[in-house]
């Protein structure tokens, strides 16, 4: 304390029951709680990054490039038709739905549409469930390899995160009985509709059965099968949706009466 | 630590806000571009998938 040369040593400061402490000297301890302090504040900034900046980074080019994939659909398909005017609507409907083959991995092959995640709610679906597709600031949506095609006889499973890195499923647990599951692939569209939830554990696989939890049946109905983690911001548990196919219309048909409205404000945007 | 880089800092106390207001933006963006998207993809357990490896 002799090279504190700026203070008068007053009676009352030697008295005093703290000390001032020297300019321009750190104690010890004085840098360790600073650097306690900072490491903390960094935590902090590093979940703020994850859950809200990054995620919302994620989720608008996500969304941007599921646009572009279906507006390239779309135009290739009016192209093909060499800009005659879309066919009249069948009004006994179109068949059995076409079902591609399987994709190449990470190939987006599919565009989800779920207007309960959102009126602009679109994403890419891309094959495989790694992080290169959950994780990827194109993609975000995987298709379990293995599962079935979307309008294919049996279960098109996909998954994508519950929230950060663009949440694709971040409102799962609001859908409604009944809610529309939209599927565009260059073929067309696909309509599932919601019909329930699960909650299962992390290894229950048999979700992607064609028939859920029924690995020896086999399969008649057509079932979209979406899966996320549960509760938020944990993976103790998985959030299952099932859904149930409705009908099935090619590009050149346009897209659903609710979907075609979507898709109208997309191509503006 | 902190009171030593404010001492090094030259100017009147506006000046040293205006210093130390640059400087931490100059961290976020160094945080945010480089050092947050490496911790993410090392401490990264967000699994959506069921019977993921």
């Amino acid at each position: 304390m002799s090279d504190r040369a700026d203070l008068p040593a007053t009676e009352e400061t030697r008295r005093g029951r703290r000390r001032p402490r020297p300019r321009g000297r750190a104690s010890v301890a004085g840098v360790l709680g600073e650097l306690l302090i900072t490491a903390g504040v960094l935590v902090l900034l590093f979940l703020g990054w994850q859950l809200w900046w990054n995620d919302a980074v994620m989720a608008g080019s996500q969304s941007s490039a599921a646009a572009e994939i279906s507006r390239n659909w779309i135009e290739q398909d009016r192209l093909a038709r060499g800009h005659t005017a879309a066919p009249a609507p069948e009004p006994t409907g179109y068949g059995d739905p076409v079902v591609a083959a399987a994709p190449g991995p990470a190939d987006a092959f599919a565009v989800l549409y779920v207007p309960r995640f959102g009126a602009d709610y679109h994403r890419s679906i891309a094959e495989g469930v790694g992080l290169d597709v959950l994780n990827s600031p194109q993609l975000g949506i995987g298709h379990y390899p293995g599962t079935q095609m979307p309008g294919e006889v049996g279960n098109f499973a996909v998954a994508a995160h519950r929230s950060a890195n663009g949440g694709g499923m971040h409102l799962i647990h609001q859908l409604q009985l009944g809610d529309p599951i939209y599927v565009q692939t260059s073929d067309g569209f696909y309509t599932y509709r919601f019909r329930d939830l699960e909650y299962v554990s992390p290894a229950t696989v048999e979700v992607l059965d064609p028939v859920p939890h029924h690995p020896d049946a086999s399969a008649v109905d057509r079932i979209i099968t979406l899966t996320s983690c549960n509760p938020f911001y944990s993976t103790a548990e998985r959030i299952i949706a099932y859904g149930v196919f409705e009908s099935w219309q090619p590009t050149s048909a346009g897209a659903p009466a609710e979907l075609a409205t979507i898709i109208a404000a997309q191509a503006q945007g | 630590m902190y009171a030593a880089l404010w001492r090094v800092l030259p100017g009147p106390v506006w000046l040293r806000i205006l210093f130390v207001l640059v400087l931490l933006a100059g961290v976020l963006v160094i945080l945010s571009t480089w050092v947050f998207p490496w911790v993410d993809s090392i401490v990264n357990n967000q699994e959506a998938t069921v019977g993921s490896p």
